[in-house]
């Protein structure tokens, strides 16, 4: 069998780089704990308003005693709903999503906010919005007829902001 | 020896699958324009997802399905100077998989399955959708079984001999095709048919997309492979010189077939019912498979430059000039190369674990997989096309120079087409709209890309016109043409190869290993965990 030198030190090269890709996928994973968006948990997407999570009045964004925000959102053809919200820039976010019927993808246009969303599944991502404005929250996975009329929208305001819209009933402003 | 009868099997698979092609091309270019909304009596969402649908089927699976088959038979017989193997189990296979492309395509003409080409449930089509596309698949086994059948053949009468490298890479993509497409065969027989004839209630989403996955990535290597057999076993020869190094050919067709099995997960990488862990896992093995690519691109630019220096060609990148540019299958490589370095880069960022979030399901997608599998491997088709005909037909072809042009204008339309799909996909347009709605500032933004992507469309649908018509020439040409193909000679002929090199029977079992570890409690957790099935979803 012959393998010329060159073909050698090129094959090396190769494992080299493919290495090094891998070196800093499992760095980010393993140290900082940048993840793709997975969690393994099955729900009833017929029976989504009759859970104690995704019933209707439920769904959007609520504080968690940790100061970070978890947004339900149930997606279905062919809409997200809530259909707008606004939403903290700065601060730990978890969407938690469901589909009512078939199989949507989300993503917010420019950010990592993007998951699909499988019937059976509770797809959840964990993230943080940076800079504020108004986004439009689109489907993007082919659904069905109505898909490309799939979106919703969300305001990204900064958090004193959001803090100030949000205080509870009856607590006055001083 | 007579092989005008594997000439005419050979033959007619290929004329279904540019057949398949034209019709798909004609498809594109509408898609393109229905989607920029510049023409508005054009707007039909109905039509527009039958038709992305039908686009996806031929050119995916039709075109792709009957060309590996037609390449195959030819290359077996004349590598292996062997008869096909039971000509009427050959013509059977491809009886099997046309009635399933003529039962598939009703449902999708009559806009009964638009469910796009990748068919995830719940969203359910007509039954015939199902039952064709399984035909299809049903028919490329017998030919599987034909290119295995016939190597090992060869081998008994010529023991310790190493397999024609040609016949070696073939019988590769047979096996490789048979595990691919397993994952998919399992989800429609035991999923999709019984659940769609309501033989069932109900479905499980997520192991229909966790078996379709098994299948998603490899199959992309069974459509490349043919185009990687003729870099290594063509080109070189068209060029004026020789392969580089046989050795490393067989080893980089082994890493593919090995390594591409068990990496489908990255087609996950967002959804829900697959943990991270086993994400990161098929993450790590997507970057392993870069290196048969690796290789490849190596070999074959050195054999090119053993070409180019044999043509006189000096200095640093003198041999570039020297290449014969206007043969077209070495222009056919040339301008593939350039693209699979463009979309190489493309596929590195959705490979990559994190980075994939930003681009997943946006326009991104279809602009990287148009430059990589509509560029770098169907121009080797085209070029394959222009080598083959002659040889098969018996007729000269019938204008070089159109074939030139045909190939340039496929690279000029498919960077034309592709860029603005890429940089769509950045500023967020998903994938697969039929029309833009989103009342929003940014949308605005898109329309000039939509526009460039008109005019890309329009390149392509010219450039199609030329080989069909180049090749329906050649077909109905008067004079004769006698010749065989020939394949390119290693500098050196590989001599005590190991059986590692020559034989698939170790592989085996190593694919089997691997897929157990990759694919084996993901699947398995199904059966373990209570999920919820799904209904059935029209479209
Ligand atoms: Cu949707």
């Amino acid at each position: 069998m012959h393998i010329d030198q060159l073909e050698k030190k090129w094959a090396s090269i190769s494992l080299g780089i493919a290495g090094l890709f891998v070196a800093v996928i499992l760095t980010s994973a393993l140290f900082h704990g940048i993840h793709a968006p997975s969690n393994v948990e099955t729900i009833d997407s017929a029976r989504l308003h009759l859970s104690e999570e995704f019933a209707e009045d439920n769904l959007g964004p609520q504080r968690n005693p940790d100061g970070g925000i978890t947004v339900r959102m149930v997606a279905g053809r062919y809409g997200f709903y809530p259909k707008t919200m606004t939403l903290p820039a700065e601060t730990n976010l978890t969407f938690r999503w469901v589909s009512l019927d078939v199989i949507h993808g989300v993503h917010i246009p420019m950010t990592n906010m993007s998951t699909m969303i499988v019937p059976g599944y509770v797809a959840q991502v964990k993230t943080v919005l940076h800079h504020t404005g108004d986004y439009p929250l689109l489907c993007n996975e082919y659904c069905g007829m109505g898909h490309a009329h799939m979106w919703s929208n969300v305001k990204v305001v900064t958090k004193s902001d959001w803090d100030d819209m949000n205080k509870p009933a009856g607590v006055s402003h001083e | 020896m007579n092989n005008a009868v594997e000439k005419k099997l050979a033959l007619t698979h290929l004329w279904v699958a540019f057949g398949a092609f034209a019709l798909a091309a004609v498809m594109g270019l509408y898609q393109v324009v229905e989607r920029s909304g510049f023409f508005g009596f054009l707007a039909s969402r109905e039509v527009y997802y039958a038709s992305v649908s039908t686009h996806g089927v031929l050119m995916g699976f039709v075109l792709t399905t009957f060309f590996i088959m037609g390449f195959g038979y030819y290359v077996a017989t004349s590598s292996l100077k062997l008869p096909v193997w039971n000509k009427t189990f050959a013509w059977t296979g491809f009886g099997v998989a046309l009635a399933g492309v003529v039962m598939a395509a009703l449902p999708l003409l009559g806009g009964a399955a638009s469910v796009l080409y990748t068919f995830y449930p719940p969203m359910k089509a007509h039954p015939m959708f199902y039952i064709g596309a399984t035909l299809l698949v049903v028919g490329s086994w017998f030919w599987c079984v034909s290119m295995i059948v016939m190597y090992v053949q060869w081998k008994k009468a010529n023991p310790g001999q190493p397999v024609p490298l040609v016949m070696f890479a073939t019988t590769a993509n047979a096996i490789l095709w048979l595990w691919t497409s397993a994952g998919v065969a399992l989800e429609v027989l035991f999923q999709l048919i019984p659940w769609a004839l309501g033989w069932v209630d109900t479905i499980d989403d997520g192991l229909a997309r966790t078996l379709f996955a098994w299948t998603l990535h490899p199959i992309v290597y069974f459509w490349l492979i043919p185009s990687y057999t003729a870099f290594y076993c063509l080109v070189p020869k068209q060029a004026g010189g020789f392969l580089f190094s046989d050795e490393m050919a067989r080893a980089a067709f082994i890493l593919l077939v090995v390594f591409s099995l068990p990496i489908g997960f990255h087609h996950l990488y967002m959804d829900p019912e697959q943990g991270h862990g086993w994400k990161l896992l098929h993450g790590v093995g997507t970057f392993i498979v870069t290196l048969p690519t690796f290789i490849t691109g190596f070999t074959v630019i050195a054999s090119l430059e053993i070409a180019g220096r044999l043509n006189g060609g000096k200095g640093l990148f003198g041999w570039i000039a020297a290449l014969p540019w206007t043969n077209p299958m070495v222009l056919a490589m040339i301008l593939g190369l350039l693209m699979l370095i463009l979309g190489g880069f493309g596929g590195l960022i959705n490979a990559s674990y994190a980075m994939n979030a930003m681009v997943h399901n946006t326009a991104w997608v279809p602009g990287h997989f148009h430059l990589i599998f509509g560029g770098t491997t169907i121009i080797m088709y085209f070029g394959i096309a222009y080598y083959f005909w002659p040889v098969l037909s018996g007729k000269p072809l019938f204008c070089k120079s159109l074939a030139l042009t045909q190939l340039w204008t496929w690279f000029i339309g498919m960077m034309i087409m592709t860029t603005p799909w890429h940089i769509l996909g950045l500023l967020g347009q998903p994938r697969r709209i039929d029309s833009v709605n989103y009342n929003n500032l940014l949308t605005l933004s898109w329309e000039p890309y939509e526009a460039t992507m008109i005019f890309g469309g329009a390149i392509l649908l010219y450039s199609s016109g030329l080989l069909i018509y180049n090749l329906y020439k050649t077909q109905i040409g008067t004079e004769t043409y006698q010749g065989e193909v020939e394949y390119a000679e290693p500098i050196h002929a590989p001599t005590d190869l190991p059986e590692y090199l020559n034989s698939f029977k170790v592989w085996n079992i190593v694919i089997a290993v691997f897929m157990l570890i990759a694919f084996g409690y993901p699947i398995l957790q199904f059966f373990l965990m209570e999920t919820f099935g799904s209904g059935r979803w029209g479209v």
